[in-house]
């Protein structure tokens, strides 16, 4: 498994902040739920001063001040916008984790070689970067009966890597480590977050639990771990506010039962056979009525467990635990049941953002309006 | 806040309450479970080694719920992980405090929750041998008891214990349709033999001994990266001798399979 630094430096002190300037960092995968979520927290941060995101997709998040780069995939421009921009900090979020999302090969052209390029281009020689934080996923544990009931950081899998998803995440570690290890002047954080639920996120599990009857495998009743998704922008922050170093799990206290999180949901199981799941479940998927992946299927026999206390070691504490988790989960997918969406959706104008940005009309230096739309997420400094 | 008790390593109080009520009956009128030397066992985290026989191994079970119930504290049994693939079965197992033999369990229930481990170093070569191959303990695999227990600073206990063995005797085993199911071991039972496909759920009623030998300390710290591979062999040869020791002495001092 990969170790990404020997210079596990944790706790931020005063010396690690000598730069009079404000920070300028980068933003992989803008469009994504988590660039933009992200991307809104570090525009309240007074100390950050310039945000460039980077997406094949347009911003999906009302944004004031991040400059936003449309790239293509696999960010073959990566070391020009470095070069140019001077960035010190590089959340790399970008990297799809949602086997259902896309087809193995742009999840390919975006996870391996993207991350590939970012790489490239931050360890160009005279490069400004010095903190990298990466996004990834505890899928690199695989899930399978040999496995430990919780992994650590440094847990080997127990089965070699089968599916593409997971062969490209421990291709993207592999890369995070050798940029480690040839660069020791950059902190290099590396967070693998367990199974992501909450209101505004869409997983394949968060699509099965809102089901009226959720998939299960018949005789398995496997533990799962989930983070909320207001502590995965809180765990991504709390990295780029304590210039972390190291390997760290990102995932909320115990594990629940499938069955259990079931009924947190309110929703009932109806069991799958468990051998030759697919013949059963790719009709389904084809007309449509439910999606249970391939890649879920030794989750839903097996579970997966990822021990959470190096990360809170280092004073990070999580808002929910798993099962709170899904509960306010399944609040908000109540909720937005009844009245609908509560926040009106938001498209990228192009001419729009860039008049507010840089025409001169538009008085800039004065202080921020107490309007400033603060989210929840910016309370992760504490 | 949380809807069921299941814990941290998949066991609930409740089922294992259930089936404490289940299997209590049997436990004591069918194999009249007599123990000696319970008092042997510490009251911080300890690995229990004991040997291992009948088909469907009935030591665990007898173990388990004879130091829950007399002492009160729970029992967590590692087993090989070919339990977590079988539907049901997996699910139950774990619930009643099974977990997958890996040593990251093991020491985390050790070193940091201070829990008893009950593990069979034999691992299914035990219950796999025939009736004629019956108390001659096997290999203790490759000694890792002895190195999980020195990196959690834990003592280990021997167990041993008589009257399994005749509970569920394996007459023959038949390899090659364990190797077609991909199971570890396909036994034809005595059970069988007399009782039909009910024998492989029926136990002859086999009185149950179970003897706590005494804790061995290892003087090595804990936590190392690495112990000493013969000494950990040496180790776990010796626990092994002094458990056959110990069955060779209950076997001489026993009278009947049936009355003990």
């Amino acid at each position: 498994m990969v170790r990404v630094s020997k210079n596990t430096r944790t706790v931020p002190t005063a010396a690690d902040k000598p730069r009079s300037h404000g920070r300028r960092v980068l933003v992989t995968g803008l469009g994504t739920f988590w660039g933009g979520r992200v991307a809104q927290a570090l525009e309240a941060d007074p100390d950050v001063e310039t945000i460039v995101g980077l997406d094949v997709f347009e911003p999906t998040v009302e944004l004031e001040r991040t400059e936003y780069v449309r790239v293509d995939a696999n960010y073959s421009i990566l070391s020009r916008i470095v070069r140019a921009t001077q960035v010190d900090t590089i959340i790399h979020t970008f990297l799809v984790v949602d086997p259902t999302m896309m087809s193995t090969r742009s999840m390919h052209e975006i996870n391996v070689i993207g991350t590939m390029n970012l790489f490239a281009a931050a360890s160009a020689p005279n490069s400004t970067v010095r903190d990298v934080i990466v996004k990834s996923s505890t899928m690199v544990y695989g899930s399978a009966p040999e496995d430990p009931t919780w992994f650590t950081e440094d847990s080997p899998r127990s089965r070699r890597a089968t599916q593409p998803i997971e062969r490209s995440l421990a291709a993207v570690e592999g890369y995070v480590h050798d940029f480690a290890e040839d660069n020791p002047h950059v902190n290099v954080a590396l967070l693998r977050f367990s199974n992501v639920v909450g209101a505004e996120i869409e997983t394949p599990l968060t699509r099965l639990l809102q089901h009226p009857l959720v998939p299960s495998l018949a005789g398995f009743d496997p533990r799962f771990q989930f983070v909320h998704e207001r502590d995965v922008v809180r765990a991504l922050l709390f990295a780029f506010d304590a210039h972390l170093a190291g390997i760290y799990n990102v995932a909320g206290d115990e594990q629940i039962p499938w069955s259990e999180v079931t009924h947190i949901c309110g929703r009932r199981n109806i069991p799958f056979p468990p051998f030759g799941t697919q013949l059963l479940s790719a009709p389904l998927r084809r007309i449509g009525v439910v999606d249970l992946p391939e890649e879920y299927e030794s989750l839903l026999k097996y579970g997966r467990g990822v021990d959470n206390s190096k990360f809170k070691n280092i004073g990070f504490e999580y808002q929910y635990s798993s099962a709170e988790a899904i509960e306010e989960f399944i609040e908000s997918i109540r909720l937005r049941r009844t009245i609908g969406a509560h926040r009106p959706a938001y498209r990228y104008e192009r001419d729009v953002e860039q008049f507010f940005r840089h025409s001169p009309a538009v008085l800039r230096d004065r202080p921020l309006a107490e309007d400033l739309q603060v989210d929840e997420t910016s309370t992760a400094t504490e | 806040m949380r809807h069921s008790d299941v814990n941290e390593w998949g066991r609930s109080e409740k089922m294992r309450t259930l089936a404490r009520a289940l299997y209590d009956p049997m436990y004591r009128n069918w194999f009249r479970v007599e123990w000696d030397g319970l008092e042997k066992i510490p009251q911080g985290g300890a690995l229990l080694v004991a040997n291992h026989a009948g088909a469907i191994p009935s030591d665990a079970p007898a173990i388990m719920h004879g130091i829950e119930t007399e002492l009160n504290r729970p029992v967590y049994g590692l087993a090989d992980n070919f339990f977590r693939k079988v539907p049901v079965v997996g699910t139950y197992w774990n619930r009643l405090g099974g977990l997958p033999a890996h040593p990251d369990n093991a020491y985390r229930l050790l070193r940091e929750q201070d829990q008893l481990v009950l593990v069979f170093p034999e691992g299914t070569k035990g219950p796999a041998k025939t009736y004629a191959e019956r108390y001659k303990l096997r290999r203790f695999g490759r000694g890792g008891f002895v190195e999980i227990a020195m990196r959690a600073g834990v003592p280990v206990i021997p167990i041993a214990l008589v009257g399994a063995e005749e509970s569920m005797p394996i007459m023959v085993r038949l390899p090659s349709v364990a190797k077609a199911f991909g199971l570890p071991y396909v036994p034809v039972t005595a059970n069988m033999l007399l009782a039909g496909p009910l024998g492989a759920v029926a136990y002859f009623p086999a009185k149950f001994k179970i003897k706590v030998l005494d804790p061995v300390h290892f003087d090595v710290p804990p936590d190392l990266e690495r112990y000493s591979r013969s000494k950990i062999m040496d180790e776990s040869e010796a626990i092994r001798d002094t458990i056959q020791a110990a069955l060779y002495e209950m076997l001489r001092n026993r009278r009947s399979v049936w009355f003990g």
